[in-house]
C-alpha cells in the first residue's frame, strides 16, 4: 500500500477511526465517516488535529458543504473501480464547494484510472502496490493522454481553448 | 464535413498507444481478465462466440470515402472480407485477434478513426439523422452540435464510470429518423416562440429488457446551454443511477423510478450551479462548427433533369429503385440516394471490402465524399446529382448494392444473433433471410407498403424489436429457438413500443405467421394505410384472430 | 449427469478452444478432455482457471457434450455454433475446414 500525492510517495499520517473508536484528544490528525462527521461535527472541528472525512457512494458531498475549509483531508472511496459516483464527487467539492484540500481516492484504485480521477480534482491516490510501482504507474497515467476535450476544474487547458487561442493569434497576425 | 486538427489527431494518437500498451500488459499477464475486460470494452473489442469483435465508431453516422476505403482495408486485413453495419450507426468486424487490433486501431488513426464510445458504461458514439445537412424538411443541420457532442463526451473524465451506458441521438427535422424516444437523451431540434433554435430534451427512452420512450425533462434549451444542461443530466445520473443491478441502471429505469418531475428538478438544481461556468458555448465557437459542416459547392441545377426522366422511362428497374431509395434534398438538381444494405436473402447491414471500397469510390466521385451509416443498416450517399443517379444506379446494380427496397418489408433490421452473440438465446439473421426470400417480389412488396420489421437475437434489443411495426424477439424454449412477435412499435415522432402479439413460435412457424399478419393487412387497410397505421386504427384483435384463431 | 468439458476463448485470437487432457487448448473439441461427473467437472474447471491460465484463455466454463459414436459434440445449439462457426456463413468458422 502506497498513498502518491505531487510526484512523491507520502506517509499516511491520518487515523481512521471506526464509527465506535474513541477520538484521540487532540494532536493525531483523524478521518470519520460523514455519518460521524454529521453526528458528532461540534466536538470534532473543537479539537485539536486535522480533521478528514471518507466519503463512500450514496453520500451527498453537499452535507460537508458548509464546513468545507475546515478539511484537510478528504477520502472519497471507490469500492471497485467501476463504481464512478466518487468522480462526481471529486468535482462537486473542489468545483462548487472549492475544497483546497487533499482529495484523496482511496480502495480500488487502479493506474488506468488515475488520470480521470485527477481530472476530476483527485490529488492523491492509494495504491494496493509497493511505493515505487505506485509511484511510476501514477506518473505513467498522468503522461498517457495530453488533448482534454472537457473544462473540469483541473486547470488543465482544454483544445477548445487551445483552438481559440489559436484563432485569436492569428487573427491579430492577419491585420 | 468535419476534419480533425492536430488536437484531435494527437488525442486519437495517444489513444491508441494508450490500448497498444494495455493489450501488452493483459498478454503478457500483468493484467488480468477482470481488470483489461472493461479497458477493452472502452476500445470497442467484445468477445464473441466464435472470436473477438471489434466495433469502430462512425461519429453520427458520417463518413468521407477515404475512411469507407479504409473499412474495406480493416476487413481484408484483419477480419474476413466483411464487416456490419449495425443500428448504431457503427460498424462491426467478427474476427480481429486481439494481438492485431492495436495495428488496425493504428491503421484506422490514418483516416481519423477509432473505437472510442463504442462500449463500456461511458457515453456511446452519438448518433443522428442520416440525411442531416441534405433533408428538405431539416431546420439546421444537427451534425455541428453532435461534433460538439462528441468532443464534450469523448473520454470525459467524471463520466467513464457511468451505471450503465448511455446514448444520446439528435434530430434536426420533425421527422424523426434517428430514434430520439428511445435514447437515453433524445434531442429534438425546434424554435421556440421568440424564433430561436434549441433543443427538446427527452430522457429515460430505451429498448432491452424494459422498453420505454423518453420523456421531456425541458421543452427548450438554447443552444450555448446545451452541453451543460447535457452535463447536468449526467451528473445527476451517474450520481443517482442504479449499481445494485445492472438491468434497473439503465437512465430510464432511474426516471421511472423517481419520476420525471423528480428528476427534472435534481437537473435544474445542478444546471444553475454551472451554466454560467466553461460549458457555456458561444455563439462564435458555434459559428466555427457549423462553418465546418458547410453545404458542399453545389452547382446551380434545375431540380429537373430531363435526361433523368428519360432513363427513368427506358430502365424500369432504375425507376423503381428511384421510387423506393431516391429523397428528396433540399438542393434543387440533387437527390439523396440509399443504398440498401438488405439484398433478398441477404444478410441485413453485412457488407464485403470490395462493397466498402466501391462505396467509398462512389462517394468521392458522385457525393462530394460524403457517405452516411444509418440505423435501419443501410448506407446513403446524400449529394447525388439528379443527372448522375442513373450511372451511380448502374455501378451499385454491378457490385449487388441497388436492391430497390428501403423501407419496405424486406429492409428488415436484425442483430447478430446466436450466429454470432455471446448473449444471444436464438438467431435472427436466418430468419430476417427467409422473411426476405418470402416477399423478395418488389411488386409485392410495394403493394404492401411502408413496414418495418425488426428482429433481436435476444432481450437486450439490440435489432430494436420494440419499435418494428412487427418486432420478433428470439428466446430460447427448452433448448430450441422460438419467436415471439411484438405488433405496433414505432420508432419515428410518434414513437410507441410495441405489443406482444401472444405465444411465441417456432422457427419453422414464425415466416408463415408473419405472412398471416400482413395477408390480414392487405385484407382491412383503408387506402393509403401503412401496416402501422392499419395496426392503430383496428388495434391488435384482428391480427391475433390470424395468428391464433380461437386459440 | 451428462458429459462435460471445459471451454474457453484463446487469448489471443479469440477463437473458440476446449482444454485437452494436458492442460493445453485444442480448437478440435474431439481432443478435449472430458469430465464424467461433478466432481471431475470441478477439477477440470480449476485447472481451466488457474493464474497461468489466464495469460492463454479467456472465460472458461462447463458445457455439455455427448459421445456419439466416439466423438463428443455439445448439446446446446450455442455450443454447436461455436463448434462450426456461423450458420449464415458455411464458409467460415471451423465448418470451413
Ligand atoms: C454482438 C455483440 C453485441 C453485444 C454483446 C450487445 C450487447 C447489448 C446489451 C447487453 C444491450 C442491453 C443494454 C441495456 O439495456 O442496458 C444492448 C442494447 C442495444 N444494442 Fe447491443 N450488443 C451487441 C451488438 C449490437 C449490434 C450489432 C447492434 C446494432 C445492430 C447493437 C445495438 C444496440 C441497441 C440499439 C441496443 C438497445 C438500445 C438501448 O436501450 O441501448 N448492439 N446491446
Ligand atoms: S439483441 Fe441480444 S443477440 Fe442480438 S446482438 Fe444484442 S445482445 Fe446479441
Amino acid at each position: 500500500m502506497a498513498i502518491v500525492k505531487n510526484d512523491s510517495v507520502i506517509e499516511n499520517d491520518w487515523v481512521a477511526l471506526d464509527d465506535e473508536a474513541l477520538v484521540p484528544e487532540s494532536g493525531a490528525n483523524v478521518l470519520v465517516s460523514l455519518a460521524r462527521f454529521k453526528a458528532e461535527r461540534d466536538a470534532l472541528i473543537a479539537r485539536n488535529g486535522g480533521l478528514g472525512v471518507l466519503l463512500v457512494p450514496g453520500d451527498a458531498p453537499e452535507d460537508l458543504a458548509d464546513d468545507i475549509d475546515r478539511f484537510s483531508l478528504i477520502a472519497v472511496k471507490f469500492p471497485s473501480y467501476t463504481d464512478g459516483r466518487g468522480y462526481s464527487y471529486g468535482r462537486v467539492l473542489r468545483e462548487h464547494y472549492g475544497y483546497q484540500g487533499e482529495l484523496r481516492a482511496v480502495g480500488d484504485v487502479l493506474r488506468d484510472q488515475i488520470l480521470n480521477m485527477h481530472r476530476c480534482g483527485f490529488d492523491a491516490y492509494e495504491l494496493a502496490d509497493e511505493a515505487d510501482v505506485a509511484l511510476e504507474k501514477v506518473r505513467a497515467a498522468l503522461r498517457e493522454m495530453t488533448v482534454y476535450y472537457q473544462p473540469t476544474g483541473d486547470g488543465r487547458v482544454t483544445a477548445g481553448s487551445l483552438r481559440e487561442r489559436r484563432r485569436a493569434a492569428l487573427e491579430l497576425g492577419g491585420s | 464535413m468535419y476534419r480533425y486538427d492536430d488536437f484531435d489527431r494527437q488525442l486519437v494518437a495517444e489513444r491508441t498507444t494508450q490500448f497498444r500498451d494495455q493489450v501488452a500488459r493483459r498478454l503478457s499477464g500483468e493484467l488480468t481478465e477482470d481488470q483489461f475486460k472493461p479497458l477493452r470494452l472502452m476500445n470497442g473489442v467484445y468477445l464473441q462466440l466464435h472470436a473477438y469483435m471489434l466495433r469502430i465508431a462512425v461519429p453520427y453516422g458520417t463518413m468521407n470515402g477515404n475512411q469507407m476505403r479504409m473499412l474495406g482495408h480493416i476487413a481484408r486485413t484483419y477480419d474476413k472480407g466483411y464487416g456490419h453495419f449495425t443500428t448504431r450507426q457503427n460498424i462491426q468486424f467478427n474476427w480481429p485477434k486481439l494481438n492485431e487490433i492495436p495495428d488496425a486501431l493504428e491503421d484506422l488513426a490514418t483516416v481519423e478513426m477509432h473505437a472510442i464510445q463504442t462500449s463500456g458504461n461511458c457515453i456511446r458514439n452519438t448518433t443522428t439523422d442520416q440525411y442531416a445537412g441534405a433533408a428538405a424538411d431539416e431546420i439546421e443541420d444537427p451534425r455541428p452540435y453532435c461534433e460538439l457532442i462528441r468532443q464534450w463526451s469523448t473520454f470525459h473524465p467524471e463520466f467513464t464510470y457511468l451505471p450503465r451506458k448511455f446514448k444520446i441521438a439528435v434530430t434536426g427535422s420533425p421527422n424523426d429518423r434517428a430514434a430520439v424516444r428511445v435514447h437515453d437523451i433524445g434531442l429534438r431540434m425546434h424554435k421556440n416562440d421568440a424564433g430561436e433554435t434549441g433543443f427538446e430534451v427527452i430522457v429515460g427512452g430505451g429498448l432491452g429488457r424494459t422498453p420505454f420512450v423518453g420523456k421531456t425533462v425541458r421543452d427548450f434549451i438554447g443552444k450555448n446551454d446545451l452541453f451543460s444542461y447535457l452535463e447536468a443530466i449526467l451528473r445527476v445520473y451517474n450520481r443517482f443511477g442504479r449499481r445494485d443491478n445492472k438491468y434497473k441502471a439503465r437512465i430510464k429505469i432511474l426516471v421511472h423510478e423517481v419520476g420525471v418531475e423528480e428528476i427534472s428538478r435534481l437537473v435544474e438544481e445542478e444546471w444553475a450551479k454551472i451554466k454560467d461556468g466553461s460549458l457555456r458555448v458561444s455563439d462564435d465557437e458555434i459559428a466555427q462548427y457549423i462553418a465546418q459542416f458547410a453545404p458542399p459547392a453545389f452547382e446551380e441545377l434545375r431540380d429537373n433533369d430531363p435526361e433523368f426522366e428519360r432513363r427513368k422511362q427506358a430502365h424500369p428497374d432504375f425507376a423503381a429503385w428511384v421510387r423506393s431509395n431516391v429523397i428528396a434534398h433540399k438542393q434543387p438538381g440533387y437527390a439523396i440516394a440509399n443504398i440498401s444494405l438488405k439484398p433478398i436473402g441477404g444478410i441485413p447491414g453485412d457488407a464485403t471490402a470490395e462493397q466498402m471500397e466501391l462505396v467509398g469510390d462512389l462517394a468521392d466521385q458522385y457525393s462530394f465524399g460524403d457517405v452516411r451509416v444509418t440505423h435501419e443498416q443501410n448506407l446513403v450517399l446524400p449529394h447525388v446529382k439528379k443527372a448522375e443517379l442513373f450511372a451511380l444506379w448502374a455501378e451499385l446494380k454491378n457490385a449487388g448494392l441497388a436492391t430497390a427496397n428501403l423501407g419496405f418489408v424486406t429492409d428488415i433490421i436484425a442483430c447478430p444473433g446466436l450466429d454470432y452473440c455471446a448473449l444471444a438465446t436464438a438467431r435472427s439473421i436466418p430468419l430476417s433471410q427467409r422473411i426476405s426470400e418470402r416477399f423478395g417480389d418488389l411488386d409485392r412488396q410495394y403493394d404492401i407498403g411502408e413496414l418495418k420489421i425488426k428482429i433481436s437475437g435476444c432481450i437486450n434489443a439490440c435489432g430494436h424489436h420494440h419499435v418494428g411495426h412487427i418486432g420478433i424477439l428470439g428466446l430460447d424454449k427448452r433448448g430450441k429457438e422460438f419467436y415471439q412477435i411484438t405488433l405496433g412499435g414505432d420508432a419515428s415522432q410518434d414513437a410507441s413500443i410495441g405489443k406482444i402479439a401472444g405465444a411465441g413460435f417456432s422457427e419453422a412457424e414464425v415466416v408463415d405467421a408473419i405472412e398471416a399478419l400482413i395477408t390480414r393487412y392487405i385484407d382491412i387497410r383503408n387506402v393509403g394505410e401503412r401496416f402501422i397505421d392499419t395496426y392503430r386504427r383496428v388495434g391488435m384483435d384482428p391480427f391475433k384472430e390470424v395468428l391464433y384463431g380461437d386459440r | 449427469m451428462s458429459l462435460q468439458v471445459v471451454t474457453a476463448n484463446r487469448l489471443d485470437d479469440g477463437l473458440a478452444v476446449f482444454m485437452t487432457a494436458d492442460e493445453g487448448w485444442s480448437t478440435d473439441i474431439r481432443q478435449a478432455i472430458c469430465a464424467g461427473d461433478a466432481e471431475q467437472a470441478e477439477a477440470l474447471l480449476a485447472r481451466a482457471n488457474t493464474q497461468k491460465q489466464q495469460i492463454t484463455v479467456v472465460g472458461p466454463y462447463l458445457i455439455d457434450v455427448a459421445n456419439e459414436d466416439g466423438v463428443l459434440v455439445p448439446i446446446k445449439y450455442r455450443e454447436i455454433l461455436r463448434t462450426l462457426g456461423p450458420s449464415v456463413r458455411p464458409d467460415l468458422g471451423y465448418q470451413a475446414g
